[in-house]
Order: C-alpha cells, then structure tokens, then sequence
C-alpha cells in the first residue's frame, strides 16, 4: 500500500516544540509592567504568614519564543480552515471571522457584567435581539442565555421541567431516553434526581411508538429526545410521541445539537416541544475553539416561562431593558453572571449575516450534503437503517469488519487522506458505526475527495488491512499509546530531578 | 449566502445524483403539516459591513472608557496582544475536542501546559482542562466531594461569592444535599466557631472563597486543621486568580476549583470565562471533565491524548462524574499564554502592584467612609462603609465617566450601606482619587 490515492493533502515539514517549561530559565521575561503610580507595599509584610514564597516551575520566556511556541503548536491541530471536519452530531460548519472582530469591540469585550444597566444598554440589546431570533427559529415562547453548553442547557431543561411538574403536584421520578441518545442525556437527568430509563428504537431507526405508549405512566416526568436523532434520521412520528407524553402528563425535551437539519424547515415548538436547548457552537458557527466555549440557550413554551433561571432580560415601557431578579419559581442560577456572553454576540452576528433566506439555504445544504455522500458511499460501507437521513449519516464498519478493520481504523486512515475522521462508534445503537457530518459548508470538490477517500480506504481494507489498521502513517505522532496514558496517568510536566526522585 | 461553497449548478448536480427532482425531496420526512411556509422573523441578511455597523452601535451605548472599579467575580486586567494573536489562529479557533490525537497535539499539548501550570499556581497535584466557570465549577466540586467521602451534607462560607452560592444550591437541590451556611468575623474571615457547630457527621466538605467575597485572604490552613478533624473535605474556590502570584496557594485543601478570568480573559459582560478544578492525586478518578495525559506513540514519541474518559459521560451515562461534555477549552488556552508571558517573575510583580493599588485606594477611602475587615489580609478589593447609599453614590460617580463599587446591601443587609471595590494595575492614582472625592461629596 502507499499514498498514491492521497489527493487532498501532502506531507511537509513541521516544527518540532518541547514544553513551555523545557524553554524557559531564570531571567528571561516576555512582559514590562508600567511603573507603580502608588507607594510600594512590601507585600510578604501585608500579608503575613499568608504570602507565598515562590512561584515554582512557572515559566520564564521572552515574546519571541512565546509566539513560535504556540505558533508550533497551533500547526499540529487539524481545523475546519484547513478542511472538511465532518465530525457527526458535532456540525462542525464554518466560523465567520467578522463574528470574532465585532466580539471584540471594546464596548462589548470590557464590559463588566456588574456595570450599571443604563451603561449596559448595547450589550443587553445585543441578548434581546438574539432572544427574539431564536424565539422564531425554535417556535417556542421564553429563552434563558445562561446555560454555557449544550449538557449544560440540558441541565437547565430537566430543572425546569421537575419545577413544572412538582408546581402541579409531583416531580415525578423517570426519565425516558433513547437508546441512540448522546451520554449527556443520561448524566444529566441523574444530575437532575431522575432516574433514567432506557427507550429502544425501531427496525426504521425511531423511537418506537407502542414501546414508548408501553413505557409511559404517571411516573415519567419527560422524554429526552434528539431530533433529528443521532442517526440523523427524523422522528416522523412525532406528533404520536408528543401527544403520548402529554396525555399522561410528561413534557418533551428537544435535544438541539441537531438543529442544523431543521433551521428555517420546521420549528420544534410547532411539533409538540415543551422544551429543547440549542448549541451555538454548532448550529450559530461559534468557535468550538478545541473543545469549548460553548453556549447552551433553553428555549421553552409559556407554562415553563416562570420557572426559567434567574435574571431574565425584560424590556420597560420606556424601551430600555433591565434584568428582572424578581423571579420566585426560578429554578435559581445555573452559572453566574448571564452565561457566555461573547458566544451570543457570535450567534447574533451569524444570524444577521445569513438572515432568512440564507437560514434556509444552510439548513438545504446541509442535508444535501449528508445524503450526497450517502449517495456516493452506500455500497462501499453498510447502511444500517434505510430511514431517510437528514443532516448526517451513519453507516457501519460491517463489510471492512470481515477483513478486521474496524471504524476506529478506518478513520484513523482518513487522517492520512488529509480529513478530520467522522464520529467514530457512536451512536451505539450502530455497531461499529461511521457517523459523517459534512455540514453546509462544503464545496462539491470537498465533498468529492472526501468520497474518493473513503472509497480507498475501503479498497485499502480489502487488500491490504493490516495497513489501514497501523494508520495514520503520515502523522507528526503515530497511533499513541492510551492504554499506558490510562494506567498510569501523567497529568503534569515536572522538573526532570522531580521526575527521578519520584520514580 | 456568502458562507456557502455552492454554485446553483452544483446544487442541481448533487439533486440529480441523488435522485431528487427538488430539495423539497430531501425534506419529506418532515410531516407536512409541521413544515415551515414563511420565512423566519430573523432580520434581513446583512452585509459584513453592515454586521460591523450594527454592532458598532451596539457597542458604543455601553460604557467603554469609563474608570472601573467593580471587581466582585470579574476582574479588569490588562491583555498582552499576543494572547488574541494566537487564539486566533485557525488551528486553535476552529478545532473541535482532541478526540483524534495525532491531528490535534497542538490543543493537547497547550491543556497539558495548562494543567501544569494549575498544579504549580494552586499547590495541587492534579488538574482538569477546564470546567464552564468557576460558580459551576465549585459546584461539581462539592458533587466530587459528595462522590468521594459517601457522606451528604455540605457547609458553604457566608463569604463566598452570592451567586457561587445560588448555583451551587441549584446544582444540589435535587441530590439531597443540604448546605449550611458559615458566617464571617469582624475581620472579614470564616467564623471558626461557627464552622465547628454547623459540620456533622454527614458533612461531605466545607467550601469556603480566598480571598473571599470581601477580598479577605482566609486562613486557609486554620479552616483545613478543624475540617480535617472531623472527617470532611475542604474546597478552596478562588474568583481572583492573580492572587496566587503572591499569596500562598491553598495546599491544605483536598479540592481547589478556581476561576481564570482574571488570566487573559476579557470581561466580556460575564463570559466566556473558564473554571478550573485542581485536586490530589488520589482523588484523580471522581474528577469531572476531560484529562489530558502525556503518553508515547509506537515509534516512542512523546505525545499526549485525553485520558480516563471513563470518568465521563460518553462512557458512563448516568453515571459519570458529571454531565460535563463541552468545557471552555480555547480560554484554557487564553490562559496558559498570559501565564507564559507574565510568567515566574511577572505574576508576583502584578500581583504586587494590586496589592499595591489597593493598599492605596483603601487608606484613600478611609477618608470618605469606614474601610471594614480591617484585620486581615487582603489583596486587590476592600469593602467600605458610607453615610450614603452605594446606588446613590455610583449614580455619582457614573456622571464623571466612573463605574463605583459593588453595592452589598441585597446580599449582605447586615453590612448597611457598604460597598465593595476592586483596584487592580489598570486603577491609576488619578483615578482611585477622584473616586474618593466623589465618594466622600
């Protein structure tokens, strides 16, 4: 085997970096502070026992090595400005870069969240406007800002939904959540107090209807609920399961990680959601910046409004807005101040850059592209279920299986072909599974060397699998060793005498 | 849309090889009578500069140049630019998780940096990558405690952030944990006395702020003796990062959960900031969060990778250590180069210079009104005591372009008419004076 089908990418020559702490020595400064315009305080006098030696191992470097450090460093990560990132349930979608300038106008970027509200009329606008958008996009009647991520909005949601119940009586005990359901779902309804059961899917892929009437009782608070779900395939029976749920007196929670699929096509508030969080660091283009910030904003119907985390943004008769405290139902705070702020500055400044049409066309494009390269790759990889998919699909490693290669391989020979792996294992109802996101902010080019890829590879497992399965080959690291990094963390540098001693 | 890589032509393509006469097709599974027939009541698209202008105006009706002396959970700092020339960087900004670690060394490299450097600046011996901020973040670190000594009950300081304290009652309520509160002496500290009656048998841990709410420095290793006694943990939560340059790091606590926005992070009207929780090794298994560990490649390489995710709940479902999935990686990063630049020598420089300002700025205001907790050491913020009411003074101060101190009285009635203030390096003389003049009008 060799790289000969390898279209999309080329090796070169990447900088080799050690640690930050391997760089510095004693003397070396990468700061000047201004002169003290105060007396001096000898600060190990004012406080005491409480003042602190020394500094330890902190690193001592100039500018110019600070730069290539993180420069070197930055050169190592694979990102959506570099390729295509179809990183399923993830939406992994282009991040405009004039949301990060307006982020940081200093009017916004220095406010303190503590400043007094006639001083902090643009900023609180810039909630109230986002407010109101998201308020059409999902169809519902009240929104909180505060969650900072999605398993955060989650948290949020559930909260509301026990305040709701217990306002009418009784909490009740259950969760229900789909077997092809994210992790948080389940971590989060524990969190919550709930106690979770599990609800089985169909042969097509859904919910299935006559298990869930079957499972529904007077002790299930909710349903958590993805839709599309994590198979990209969307619930068509989802009047069935909302007027379930509410005949007995449950409420349905929307999982919105995937938005992306309906933005602008369909609004959950229109098809039996109570309430539902969205992720603006994926279907709002906010960075995911190597694993967050995120923001998570619950959305929810009129009768879950007074329960809604405190401070909401009101708006007076005079037109300025003001946080209303005054909230005895609120579930209280679930993070300080009013939640990642610079995140909904991002998400507005999307929202007004694409508008409605423009809504639309993504949401088009995104499924488009999900069922092009279903199109394309069926036959190649197994399909498990045939349900239509929206905005991603998710094939299994079955056919590459039989030769040994398995979707964990697979997608680490995709790194070699120049493209971040898919989702790998996950949902697990799919054995083995290959779940692929292109989002709408691929070319038909990208797309079509994304196919290409996938097709050698697949070639590459029949002929040769023992190749596929020592990939990447063309990485600056091969295939680390997580077993050893389990056994026997190594969470921090130490000084290499420390290292010895300790050994 | 100028975002999407698309000709009308190519459209048209992929539909016929799809076998679709329109993209309606595509949306079929969507019952008819769900789908959406109007366009959405977002308003129209905007040009980029149109985008700018918007938000220009936007800007511009907040306070932009205005002397700030609010600190109270957000601190004012100045931001080398190096930090926003490097989190730019594509590579940085527009990476996801280091699910697949031979593309993504570059964030797993500059967590574990960050980790190190957390274990260094707090005295612990582990670290996570990040937690949401550091008012959740106290709160899972209270669950951790939970998890690890079986027992329910937790003990919080009065002293401790206000809304610390409401999150960490809406992280517990449905967990059967009840909080009992701790008051403060006279000099701003943990009233000993007090701790010792409220913890039990069934006190998982005690959470106590340092500086605390009051920028009082707690005796930390006082509180660690009498918690340790009786069996519970203490959790140390610190909103004022830069205090570690100079004041001692909280080794006697089991759990640390700190707030970095004070390293590089812009204030931002209250986030993204990003909290971190630093504890012993021994407890490393109930962490929440992502870990990155350093480990070898096959040819013998050193790299890194996350590590023990089955802590988490993409393994553990329910029952993870935690929901926790997105943590707030790229402020990590923030944070690791503001600790690089400023570094071993630079922190404790800063640091001094706060201590430095407000030193200044406290014995200046002991002229307007009563400088309280005068018996302890503080670091950057003070609280003082005055004839007038805090809002009727900041309405003051705001006419001559000056953000007061944070009123108190909705938390803290007992203090009267009190506020509380914060100098930091970016407080110039002129300014802390001409706060106290109008102070003391």
């Amino acid at each position: 085997m060799s790289n000969k089908d390898i279209k999309k990418a080329t090796q070169h020559v990447n900088q080799n970096e050690g640690l930050i702490f391997e760089r510095s020595s004693p003397g070396k400064k990468g700061y000047r502070l201004a002169p003290l315009d105060v007396p001096e305080v000898d600060y190990k006098k004012a406080l005491g026992a409480a003042a602190r030696p020394d500094l330890g191992n902190m690193p001592e470097v100039s500018e110019m090595e600070i730069i290539r450090h993180f420069t070197r460093l930055s050169t190592w990560n694979y990102a959506i400005d570099l390729g295509m990132y179809p990183l399923g349930s993830c939406t992994m979608k282009y991040n405009a870069r004039v949301n990060e300038v307006v982020a940081r106008f200093p009017g916004l970027a220095n406010a303190h969240p503590y400043q007094p509200a006639e001083v902090s009329q643009g900023a609180m606008r810039v909630m109230k406007t986002l407010s109101e958008c998201l308020l059409d996009i999902t169809g519902m009647d009240a929104i909180t800002l505060q969650p900072a991520a999605g398993a955060h909005g989650e948290m949020t949601g559930i909260l509301l939904i026990h305040a709701c119940l217990k306002s009418r009586g009784n909490p009740r005990k259950k969760i229900l959540i789909p077997d092809s359901a994210h992790g948080t779902n389940p971590a989060t309804a524990a969190i919550c107090g709930y106690a979770v059961e599990n609800l089985k899917s169909n042969s097509r892929g859904m919910v299935d209807v006559s298990a869930l009437a079957a499972q529904m009782n007077e002790d299930v608070a909710g349903l958590m609920l993805t839709n599309p779900n994590t198979l990209g395939i969307f619930e068509q029976e989802i009047d069935k399961i909302a007027a379930i749920l509410h005949e007995k007196g449950g409420l349905l929670y929307m999982d919105g990680a995937n938005m992306n699929a309906l933005v602008g096509k369909t609004r959950p508030g229109d098809f039996g959601v109570d309430v539902m969080h969205l992720n603006l660091h994926k279907t709002f283009s906010t960075p995911h910046g190597g694993g967050g910030p995120g923001s998570g904003p619950v959305a929810c119907k009129k009768m879950l409004e007074p329960f809604l985390p405190k401070p909401v943004i009101v708006e007076r008769a005079d037109g300025t807005l003001a946080f209303d405290y005054d909230r005895p139902q609120s579930v209280g705070r679930v993070r300080m101040f009013y939640g990642n702020y610079g995140m909904h500055v991002r998400a507005l400044a999307y929202t007004l850059a694409n508008g409605p049409d423009g809504l639309r066309q993504t949401t088009e494009d995104a499924v488009l592209n999900a069922n092009y390269i279903r199109k394309k790759l069926e036959g190649d990889y197994h399909l498990p279920y045939q349900s239509p998919s929206m905005h991603e699909v998710v094939f299994s490693d079955s056919i590459q299986e039989q030769k040994g290669v398995k979707t964990g391989d697979i997608a680490k020979r995709l790194i070699d072909y120049g493209f971040h792996p898919y989702t790998v294992s996950f949902p697990l109802v799919v054995h083995g599974a290959i779940m692929i996101e292109p989002t709408e902010s691929e070319s038909l080019e990208e797309l079509d060397l994304l196919v290409d890829a996938m097709k050698a590879i697949a070639r590459e497992a029949e002929e040769d699998p023992e190749f596929v399965k020592n990939a990447p080959h063309n990485t600056r690291v091969k295939r680390l060793d997580e077993t050893a990094a389990a056994r026997k963390p190594v969470l921090r540098w130490k000084p290499a005498a420390a290292k010895s001693a300790g050994e | 849309m100028r975002y999407l890589p698309k000709s009308p032509a190519d459209r048209a393509q992929m539909l016929r090889e799809i076998g679709c006469k329109s993209i309606d097709d595509l949306f079929a599974p969507i019952p008819a009578e769900y789908r959406l027939n109007r366009d959405l009541k977002v308003p129209r698209q905007m040009a980029e500069s149109e985008i700018i202008d918007y938000f220009h105006e936007c800007a511009n009706k907040n306070a932009a140049d205005y002397a700030l002396f609010l600190g109270a959970g957000a601190y004012h700092h100045y931001r080398p630019v190096v930090i926003d020339a490097m989190v730019s960087r594509g590579e940085f900004l527009t990476s996801y998780t280091p699910y697949q670690a031979e593309i993504a060394q570059g964030t797993l490299q500059a967590i574990f940096e960050f980790q190190t450097m957390v274990c260094e600046l707090t005295g612990m011996e582990v670290a996570n990558a990040s937690m949401y901020d550091g008012s959740t973040g106290a709160a899972e670190a209270m669950l951790m405690a939970v998890r690890i000594t079986g027992r329910t009950a937790a003990v919080v300081a009065r002293s401790v952030h206000p809304e610390y304290r409401e999150v960490m009652h809406t992280y517990t309520q449905h967990q059967g944990l009840p909080i009992a509160e701790c008051g403060y002496l006279e000099n701003g500290r943990v009233d000993m006395a007090d701790l010792e009656k409220k913890i039990t048998a069934d006190t998982a841990c005690v959470l106590i702020q340092s500086p605390n709410f009051f920028g009082t420095i707690e005796d930390v290793a006082a509180v660690a003796d009498l918690v340790h006694k009786k069996g519970a943990l203490l959790i140390v939560s610190i909103a004022e990062a830069l205090s570690l340059g100079i004041v001692k790091p909280p080794v006697e606590a089991d759990i640390v959960s700190m707030e970095a926005q004070s390293f590089g992070v812009p204030l931002g009207y209250g986030g993204p900031y990003a909290g971190v929780m630093a504890t012993k090794e021994k407890f490393v298994r109930q962490i929440p969060g992502r870990l990155v560990g350093e480990t070898k490649d096959k040819d013998g390489k050193r790299g890194f990778v996350l590590t023990l995710s089955t802590r988490e709940q993409h393994i553990r479902r329910e029952k993870a250590t935690s929901n926790i999935c997105t943590n707030q990686a790229l402020i990590a990063t923030m944070a690791t180069i503001y600790l690089t630049i400023y570094g071993r020598e630079g922190l404790k420089e800063l640091a001094a210079q706060n201590l430095a300002k407000a030193a200044y700025a406290a014995s200046a205001f002991a002229k307007a009104g009563k400088v309280l907790f005068a018996g302890a050491p503080r670091f950057n913020e003070f609280v003082v005591q005055t004839k007038d009411d805090p809002h009727t003074i900041n309405k003051r101060l705001l006419e001559k372009k000056m953000i007061g101190g944070f009123p108190l009285g909705w938390h803290y009635p007992e203090l009267g008419n009190a506020q509380l203030w914060c100098c930091t390096e970016l407080n110039s003389k002129e300014q802390i004076d001409a706060a106290v003049q109008a102070v003391g009008q």
